[in-house]
């Protein structure tokens, strides 16, 4: 299961809904967000997603990582919105028999996801300016450059 | 010619000023329609470092385009 949410992320409450009396292990990735990225001070990060799309992808990726790393249940959830310093901004659980289809799959979901969902984030920094993260061709423009 | 409706996003949105726009252009694939809108915005982000979808589903800069699609364009992603 994949979705995405404009609610501040409840680990708990996710990490519950894997449970399995199969499950011999469980891994989890929360994706933070920092105060700094490339030399600039961050004050908080702004996050734009096309949901239609990201949840198709997403399941595929999830499709993909039971394929490489059989596992028992898997469930994504990214934030949209405004996000503060220190809120999770995406969390990737996984629940299967042994520990290291868990540690696997929960490597390969995040590390797709960033790749390929149709996710943004523009980064507002502390002295008024911003811009979009992965995009700096398109700030020059911006920018005049 | 072929009407079709173009949708930005994030970075894209802002340089075009709008959601969406529909165009009548002579386009065959995504990249067509990229190139156009491209030149249209102003924007020099190249093909390779974005994304396309076509009527919601994820497609490639050579995938055909038809009258009447909605092409998606995602300039470079970065979630997590």
């Amino acid at each position: 299961m994949i979705r995405m949410t404009t609610d501040s992320i409840d680990p708990d409450a996710l990490r519950r809904e894997l449970f399995d009396p199969a499950a011999g292990g469980y891994c989890a990735f929360e994706g933070w967000v920092r105060n700094e990225n490339e030399g600039h001070e961050v004050l908080r990060l702004e996050y734009e997603g096309y949901e239609p799309v990201a949840v198709a992808e997403g399941e595929k990726i999830l499709v993909e990582a039971a394929g490489k790393f059989p596992y028992l249940r898997a469930h994504c959830v990214h934030r949209t919105g405004m996000l503060e310093i220190g809120d999770c901004a995406v969390w990737v659980g996984v629940a299967s028999a042994h520990r290291d289809e868990a540690f696997k799959a929960c490597r390969y979901i995040i590390d797709e996801l960033k790749h390929r969902l149709p996710i943004w984030k523009k980064e507002h920094y502390t002295n008024g300016d911003s811009g979009w993260v992965n995009c700096e061709r398109c700030a020059e423009h911006a920018h005049g450059g | 010619m072929k009407t079709i409706t173009v949708r930005y996003f994030a970075m894209f949105r802002e340089q075009a000023g709008v959601n969406e726009e529909t165009l009548s252009l002579d386009a065959t694939t995504a990249a067509d329609v990229f190139e156009h809108t491209k030149a249209r915005h102003g924007s020099s982000e190249p093909a390779g470092h974005c994304k396309v979808a076509i009527n919601d589903e994820m497609a490639d800069w050579t995938s055909p385009v038809e009258d009447g699609d909605t092409v998606l364009l995602f300039p470079p992603v970065a979630g997590g």
